[in-house]
C-alpha cells in the first residue's frame, strides 16, 4: 500500500511540475526506480552465479566420491571464520541504513567503516587459504593436482571459479562501499536521501548470501 | 510558469545545444541522441558484416578455391555471425527505436536511468572494438564459430579471449538496457497510461526487457568459464581434465535460444505498431497480442536444448525439447493470424513500411515454418548442420528482424530526423531486396536438404548450380540494400520537411512535433483511450472543422 501511494505522488509530481529541470532535463529523483532498477540488477547476479551452481550439481552428480574427498581437504576452520564474518559484515551494513535513516551520521559511517574492514578481513584470510593450498602444489593445471583424479581436478576447478568469482564480487562491494563512505562524509547521503547506501547495501547482502550457499557446498557437505 | 525555460526546453533534440561539438552527442543522457548513436554505430557494424557475407558468397561461386583460402573463410563465418549477431541484431530494434520511442510512446520524458542508458552505449562500443581490435592481433581473427564451442574454442590458437570479452561486455550492455526498459515502463508512464493501454510496441520491448535480463547472465558467466579455462586450464570444460563440452553446449544456449526472442520479439512490436497506421483500423485481438509476447518470452527460456538434438542428449529430453518447441510455434502464429486479420476491411495505404511488413509476413511465415522441420527430432537428423538450418534463421533473422527494422527506418524516419525520405525509391527497393533474398536464401534450404555442410569451404560439383544462383542472388540482394540506405541517406540531407504526423498515426509519437522537442513534451500527456484508437482521432477532427 505504502508503495502504491508513493507511487501515486510522484507521479502527481511529474504532472504537475512542467518542464522544470533546466540545467540537465533527463535527470529526475525517483527512488523507487532506483530499487526496482537494483534488484533486477541482483537477479542478474544470481544467474550468474546460477550458471556455476548448476555446473556444481551437475559435476557433483558425476563425480561424487571425489567431490567428498575434495570437500574434506578445504580447512574447514577458516571457511567458518569466513562465513561469521561476512554474516557480521551483512548486519552492520543494515545498521548503517538504519542509523542514516534515523540522521545519525556518524554512527552510520562507524558501521560502514566495520563493514569494509570486515569486507577486507574476508578477503585476507581467502588469500590464506588459497596460498595454503598453493603451497602444497594445488593450483590450476599444476603437476600435483594434474596427476589426480580427473573428478579432484574439477572439483578444485569449480572451487577456485566460484570462491575466486565470489571474491571478486567482496572486492568490487569493498570499492562500491567505500564510494558510499565518502558520500557520507560529504552529506551526499543524508536521511533524506539514502538510497544509493541502501542500493550498495542490497548489493552487500547479495555477496553474503552467495557466500551462505558456496560455504555448505564445498566445506561442508561430506 | 516561465515560459522563456520552457522554450529552450522545447527546441528540437537535433539542434539543442547543451555542449560543444561532438560532446553534445556522444556525453548526451538524451534517449533519442542516444537512439541516434546506436543507430549510426548498428548501420556502420552492418555493412561490415554484408561484406563479410558477400565475400563468403562470393567464395562460394566455385568448389576449392575462388578468392580465399579455407583459413579465411573460417574467420570470415565467426566474424560474420559475431558481428550481425551481438552488434547488430540483438542490440537492433530495442538500442535504437526502443531508446527513441519507448519513453514517447508512454508519455515520459526519458528513461529511467538516462546515464545508465549512455553507459550502455559505451559498452556496446568498447565491446564491439574488442572484436575488432582481436583481428589484426598476432594468432590471427578467431576461427570457432559465433557459438565458441569447446574444446575447440580452449585449442584453438587464434584471438579467442577479446572477441568473448567483447561478447561479455555486450552482454552487460543489454543487461543494462533490458533492466532500463523494464524499470522505465513500471515507473514513467503518463498518468492514464494503464498497461492496456501501452502500444504494442512497448510491450513487445517489455517482454524482449526480461529476457535480457533473464538469459544474458547465463552466457556471461559461460564465457567467463572459457576464457578462465584458455588461461589456467581450471578443467570445467575441458574433456582431458574431466569436463564436459555438452554443459558448455547447454549453458550457450539457455542464452542463445532466448536471445533469439530477444532478436524477433522487438520487431513483431514495430510490425503492430505498423499495420494498425496503415489501415486505419485499431489492432485484432490487442491483448493477446500482448500476452502473446510475453508467452513467446516465457516458453521461448525452455526449448534451448533444441540445438543440440544431434549431440547425444537422451531420447527422453530430446522428446521433451522437441515438444516445447512446437508449442514456442503457437503465440507466434496466434500474432501472424491477428495481423493479418487487421488488415482484412481495412482502408490500406500501400506505403514503403507496410510493404516491408508485408515482405516480413511472408519471409517470417517460411522460416517459421521449417523451424518447425528442425524441431522435429526426425527431420532434424537429416538436415542439422546443412545449408538448410542457414536458410532458416536467415529467413528468420534477415527476413525477420532486419526487414523490420529497415521497415520501422521508413516508418520513423520523418519523425526522427524530420525530413521525409523519397517513397518511389523506398518502394522501388523492396522487390530488389525480395527477390535477391529469396535466390540467395530458398537455394539454400535446397542445398541442405541436399546435403551440402554449412561452414564448409569447397563442396561437390553437383552443387555448383545452385551455389551459383545463391550468389547471384546475394549481389542483387546487396543492390537493393545500397538502393535503401542510398536514399535514406539522400533524404536525410535533402529530403521535405516532415509534417507532425505524416502517416495519420495514433499513438502518443504522432502527438509531438517533428523532430520531437529536448524534453519530448510540452506538458506530459494524460491518456484516456488504448493506443490504436482511430475512431475518437477522427472524431476530433470533425469536431475542430
Amino acid at each position: 500500500m505504502e508503495s502504491l501511494d508513493a507511487t501515486n505522488t510522484i507521479v502527481q509530481q511529474e504532472v504537475g511540475t512542467k518542464a522544470h529541470h533546466i540545467s540537465d532535463p533527463h535527470q529526475h529523483k525517483d527512488a523507487v526506480g532506483a530499487k526496482i532498477g537494483m534488484w533486477l540488477f541482483l537477479f542478474t547476479e544470481l544467474l550468474l552465479f546460477g550458471g556455476l551452481f548448476l555446473l556444481y550439481m551437475a559435476y557433483r552428480l558425476q563425480y561424487t566420491k571425489d567431490f567428498v574427498i575434495g570437500g574434506q581437504e578445504l580447512n574447514i576452520i577458516l571457511g567458518t571464520v569466513n562465513t561469521i564474518i561476512l554474516l557480521t559484515s551483512s548486519l552492520t551494513m543494515a545498521l548503517s541504513i538504519a542509523a542514516i535513516q534515523r540522521g545519525k551520521k556518524d554512527l552510520s559511517i562507524i558501521f560502514l567503516v566495520s563493514t569494509i574492514l570486515m569486507g577486507l578481513a574476508f578477503l585476507v584470510i581467502k588469500y590464506f587459504e588459497w596460498t595454503a593450498k598453493f603451497s602444497h602444489g594445488i593450483a590450476p593445471n599444476s603437476p600435483e593436482l594434474l596427476s589426480k583424479p580427473n573428478g579432484e581436478i574439477v572439483f578444485y576447478g569449480m572451487y577456485f571459479s566460484m570462491t575466486g568469482l565470489h571474491a571478486l564480487h567482496v572486492l568490487i562491494g569493498i570499492v562500491v562501499l567505500s564510494f558510499m563512505l565518502v558520500f557520507l562524509l560529504r552529506n551526499k547521503i543524508t536521511k533524506e536521501d539514502y538510497i544509493k547506501l541502501e542500493n550498495s547495501g542490497l548489493y552487500w547482502h547479495l555477496v553474503d548470501l552467495i557466500w551462505i550457499f558456496l560455504f555448505p557446498l564445498f566445506y561442508l557437505i561430506h | 510558469m516561465a515560459n522563456g525555460t520552457l522554450a529552450a526546453t522545447l527546441e528540437n533534440y537535433l539542434e539543442y545545444k547543451s555542449k560543444k561539438g561532438i560532446f553534445a552527442w556522444i556525453l548526451s543522457t538524451d534517449h533519442k541522441r542516444i537512439g541516434i548513436l546506436y543507430l549510426v554505430a548498428m548501420v556502420t557494424f552492418f555493412w561490415v558484416g554484408v561484406t563479410l557475407g558477400f565475400l563468403m558468397k562470393l567464395e562460394m561461386l566455385t568448389p576449392g578455391k575462388t578468392i580465399v583460402d579455407a583459413q579465411t573463410y573460417n574467420t570470415f563465418f565467426t566474424l560474420h555471425g559475431v558481428i550481425m549477431i551481438f552488434l547488430f541484431i540483438i542490440p537492433g530494434i530495442p538500442a535504437v527505436f526502443g531508446n527513441f520511442f519507448l519513453p514517447i510512446q508512454i508519455g515520459a520524458r526519458d528513461v529511467a536511468f538516462p546515464r545508465l542508458n549512455l553507459l550502455s552505449w559505451y559498452l556496446y562500443i568498447i565491446g564491439g572494438l574488442f572484436a575488432i581490435i582481436s583481428l589484426f592481433l598476432q594468432g590471427g581473427p578467431i576461427d570457432t564459430g559465433w557459438t565458441f564451442y569447446v574444446p575447440y574454442s580452449i585449442r584453438t590458437t587464434t584471438n579467442v579471449i577479446l572477441p568473448l570479452l567483447g561478447a561479455f561486455i555486450l552482454g552487460f550492455s543489454s543487461i543494462l538496457t533490458g533492466l532500463n526498459f523494464i524499470t522505465t515502463v513500471h515507473r514513467l508512464r503518463a498518468p492514464g497510461m494503464t498497461f492496456f493501454r501501452m502500444p504494442l510496441f512497448v510491450w513487445a520491448l517489455y517482454a524482449t526487457a526480461w529476457i535480457q535480463v533473464v538469459a544474458t547472465p547465463v552466457v556471461g558467466i559461460t564465457i567467463v568459464l572459457v576464457i578462465i579455462e584458455r588461461l589456467l586450464h581450471v578443467g570445467i570444460f575441458d574433456p582431458a581434465l574431466g569436463g564436459d563440452p555438452l554443459l558448455f553446449q547447454h549453458l550457450f544456449w539457455i542464452y542463445s535460444h532466448p536471445a533469439v526472442y530477444i532478436m524477433i520479439l522487438p520487431a513483431m512490436g514495430v510490425v503492430s505498431e505498423i499495420i494498425p497506421t496503415f489501415a486505419k483500423r485499431t489492432i485484432f485481438g490487442y491483448k493477446v497480442i500482448a500476452f502473446s509476447s510475453l508467452a513467446i518470452a516465457l516458453i521461448g527460456y525452455f526449448v534451448w536444448a533444441h540445438h543440440m538434438f544431434t549431440s547425444g542428449m537422451s531420447d527422453t529430453s530430446r522428446m521433451v525439447f522437441s515438444l516445447l518447441t512446437f508449442l514456442v510455434a503457437v503465440p507466434s502464429g496466434v500474432k501472424v493470424f491477428n495481423w493479418v486479420a487487421t488488415l482484412y476491411k481495412g482502408s490500406i495505404e500501400l506505403r514503403a513500411p507496410l510493404i516491408y511488413v508485408m515482405m516480413f509476413i511472408f519471409l517470417f511465415s517460411i522460416g517459421g515454418l521449417t523451424g518447425l522441420v528442425l524441431g522435429s527430432l526426425a527431420t532434424d537428423i537429416h538436415v542439422t548442420d546443412t545449408y538448410f538450418v542457414v536458410a532458416h534463421f536467415h529467413y528468420v533473422m534477415f527476413g525477420g528482424t532486419a526487414v523490420i527494422l529497415f521497415a520501422a527506418l521508413h516508418y520513423w524516419f520523418p519523425k526522427m530526423f524530420g525530413k521525409m525520405y523519397n517513397e518511389k525509391l523506398a518502394i522501388w527497393a523492396t522487390p530488389l531486396i525480395f527477390i535477391g533474398f529469396n535466390m540467395l536464401y530458398f537455394t539454400m534450404f535446397i542445398l541442405g536438404y541436399l546435403g551440402m555442410p554449412r561452414r564448409y569451404w569447397s563442396y561437390l560439383p553437383e552443387y555448383q548450380t545452385l551455389h551459383i544462383i545463391s550468389t547471384v542472388g546475394s549481389w542483387i540482394l546487396v543492390a537493393g540494400l545500397m538502393l535503401m540506405f542510398g536514399n535514406l541517406i539522400y533524404s536525410l540531407f535533402k529530403g521535405k520537411p516532415a509534417e507532425a504526423n505524416p502517416w495519420g498515426g495514433v499513438t502518443l509519437e504522432w502527438q509531438v512535433p517533428s523532430p520531437p522537442p529536448v524534453e519530448n513534451f510540452e506538458e506530459i500527456p494524460v491518456v484516456n483511450h488504448g493506443p490504436y484508437d482511430f475512431s475518437t482521432i477522427n472524431e476530433n477532427k470533425d469536431g475542430k472543422s
